[in-house]
């Protein structure tokens, strides 16, 4: 079995797996798994409506799911990838509302704001990294909440104590007539354009570049591309930085696409923190990564249709989510029973 | 309100919302100077809470006013076997900690509401009967200045949380398996080559560290929400996470900071009563832990040094 096979068998087994406990775990709670997978699967091919609004689901777990995974590549763990993304979603929202252009300049100017204010936002983290060795998982934690709360004041000033920004003006909308026409009304927007043009993004930047070459290099060895003359500092920040705005640019979709407005929030969307498992599932690579946030998103949206076809909590899917991220870290296993297995075979 | 009566009311709610972060921050230290990083306990928080509530729920006509002991102690068990899967994962199968406890994180929360709305019916459970109550100290009460503000209107898992700190602290640094347990978390392979079973050690850190965040998950469901909701458990697991290292993965560094994180908390909700602070917008009092946690672990405050080996798998005899 080559090492490539090995890679891809690894997150399929876990889909598989993950799957697997969930169907115990409704067998064990009462409930009928195949029930609840044919109320799931409905839930994401059933019509038309929920066509749409699957791939609207996928729209911004495409983008968190690239900023996890830029930032692994480099040897970076960004979970502040909520926290990006909501302030991208903010300034989204305030470019939205706040100004009045034309749609030429007034729709890329929200798109930009949203990316600059999640790559700001992922500076910091960055920064402390680069000059003072400071662990960016534990930063990017307490910068989500920081984030949390910022927009949720921001966006109290804004509408002078109100929980809502207001609508976006439709110049800086991702509305699609068309598709709304198609599937019947869903909230399916162009942002999912944008999503994988970012993936191209991602891809060539990493690939064809130099810059590219240099970002993994100092992931795959601080010290000999220190040795080689790189700059690895400056390469830490940047990676965090294009990796916040990625983040930003799916707080964007949310903003411009499906919402159309920022309001304030109890708690983390979690689109966020699913981008870790869109990433690692995806193995950290551009297509990967619409593997994985194809799977989560469907999954995520699927899942709705569960309590009124099947009965069953939609909580069921973010447990199936939880077990296959286990078993994809615990993927030092399923190598290790794999190539066992391959060792039998190539003995007889 | 003169400064002493604002005192009286502050100091008892900064200890009372500082003591679920307590508990927990403490599990976290012995996690983590064992060498295995926990980012896993707001899910086992989460977990605590919801199992805290339900057995209070659940057994309360049996217990009596005793429930919101034993559903402690449930809460601790089922935590501490829920750390199990964290353990297992960063342990023996050498995953990468902070994923495996991301895992944990996501998992918890699931586990919980799925299990809410399948015996509720709705996101939230009932709220129950019996709560961990205030009560004055005989004596020290008396006391004055000192008694108002430290034994009056007092909750015993305050006590409980203040006295398991300085048991940590007498543990990790005054015994053998404290020694041990350092030792382990610095340079696994020097621990190895001396007699002591690494795995093992880190085993027993993680379950207490699942233990203790169950315990104080439960103390903040039986005694601040008195229900479990989405809601209920919102980043007091992180904050806990943030109360040990900006207490330099010390016990008593982690006390101090968890009370200070209480103190803030405590702030930030009744603020607007007291002269003064009700001039300070409630979001600096919100953001503040975190802005300090970042400070902390930049080096702003004194150096802060994690544990040597922290985040690695030992895997025997690789250098």
């Amino acid at each position: 079995m080559s090492n490539r096979l090995v890679n891809i068998l690894v997150p399929v087994i876990s889909v598989i797996l993950g799957l697997l406990v969930g169907a115990i775990v409704m067998l064990v709670s009462g409930y009928d798994p195949v029930k609840g997978y044919t109320a799931l699967w409905n839930g994401i091919f059933g019509d038309s409506y929920a066509i749409g609004e699957t791939i609207r689901q996928i729209t911004p777990y495409l983008l968190s799911g690239l900023a996890v995974a830029f930032a692994f590549r480099t040897g970076l763990f960004n979970i502040g990838v909520e926290g990006q993304l909501l302030v991208g979603w903010f300034a989204a929202a305030y470019v939205g509302v706040a100004f009045d252009l034309p749609m030429y300049i007034h729709l890329p100017f929200a798109i930009i704001a949203a990316a600059v204010a999640g790559g700001l936002w992922a500076l910091v983290p960055g920064l402390l990294k680069a000059k003072l060795q400071v662990h960016e998982v534990i930063v990017t934690i307490m910068m989500n909440y920081i984030a949390l709360h910022t927009t949720n004041v921001l966006i109290r000033a804004m509408s002078d104590g109100g929980e809502n920004t207001g609508t976006i003006k439709e110049t800086a909308s991702l509305k699609s007539v068309f598709f709304e026409s198609i599937t019947d009304y869903s909230r399916l927007h162009y942002g999912i354009f944008i999503a994988l043009a970012m993936v191209l993004v991602m891809w060539f930047i990493l690939e064809k570049t130099t810059i590219g070459f240099e970002l993994k290099a100092v992931g795959f060895n601080k010290n000999a591309s220190e040795y080689a003359g790189m700059n690895v500092n400056k390469n830490i920040i940047l990676s965090m930085v294009i990796s916040g705005a990625f983040a930003g640019l799916a707080g964007a979709m949310e903003a411009l696409g499906t919402f159309q407005y920022a309001s304030v929030k109890g708690g983390f969307t979690g689109i966020g923190f699913d981008g870790i498992a869109v990433a690692l599932l995806g193995a950290n690579t551009p297509l990967g990564v619409v593997f994985g946030a194809t799977l989560f998103g469907a999954l995520k949206y699927g899942a709705l249709n569960m309590p009124n076809a099947a009965d069953i909590p939609v909580e069921i899917v973010s447990i199936v989510i939880a077990i296959i991220i286990f078993f994809v870290a615990c993927g030092y296993v399923i190598r290790y029973f794999l190539e066992k297995k391959n060792k039998k075979k190539e003995a007889k | 309100m003169s400064f002493l009566e604002v005192l009286y009311f502050i100091v008892p709610s900064a200890i009372f919302y500082a003591a679920p972060l307590i508990f927990t921050a403490i599990g976290g230290v012995f996690s983590e100077r064992s060498g295995v990083i926990n980012i896993g306990l707001e899910g086992l928080m989460v977990m605590g809470a919801f199992i805290g509530i339900l057995f209070n729920l659940f057994f309360v006509d049996t217990f009596g006013a005793a429930t919101p002991w034993v559903a402690l102690l449930a809460a601790m068990v089922v935590s501490g076997i829920f750390s199990l899967m964290h353990a297992v994962a960063a342990i023996s199968f050498r995953a990468d900690q902070t994923i495996s406890g991301v895992a944990i994180n996501m998992l918890g929360v699931a586990v919980a509401l799925f299990s809410v709305k399948m015996i509720y019916g709705k996101g939230q459970t009932d709220y129950i009967q019996e709560r961990f109550i205030r009560f004055d100290i005989p004596f020290l009460s008396e006391i004055p200045v000192l008694g108002p503000m430290f034994f009056k209107n007092v909750y015993s898992t305050s006590i409980l949380a203040i006295g398991v700190a300085l048991c940590a602290w007498f543990i990790i640094y005054k015994t053998p398996f404290g020694l041990r347990l350092r030792a382990v978390g610095e340079h696994p392979m020097a621990a190895d080559t001396m007699g002591v079973n690494v795995t093992r050690m880190r085993y027993i850190a993680v379950i207490v560290s699942g233990a203790l965040a169950g315990i104080g998950g439960a103390v903040y469901s039986q005694s601040i929400s008195g229900e479990f909701s989405h809601t209920t458990i919102n980043g007091q697991g992180f904050m806990a996470l943030a109360a040990m290292i900006f207490g330099k993965w010390h016990p008593l560094g982690a006390l101090g900071a968890a009370l200070f994180f209480g103190f803030a908390q405590a702030l930030s909700i009744v603020g607007g009563q007291i002269p003064y602070i009700d001039q300070v917008p409630s979001y600096y009092l919100h953001i503040l832990p975190y802005v300090l946690t970042i400070l902390a672990v930049a080096g702003f405050i004194g150096k802060a040094h994690a544990p040597k080996s922290i985040g690695k798998p030992y895997i025997k005899g690789k250098r």
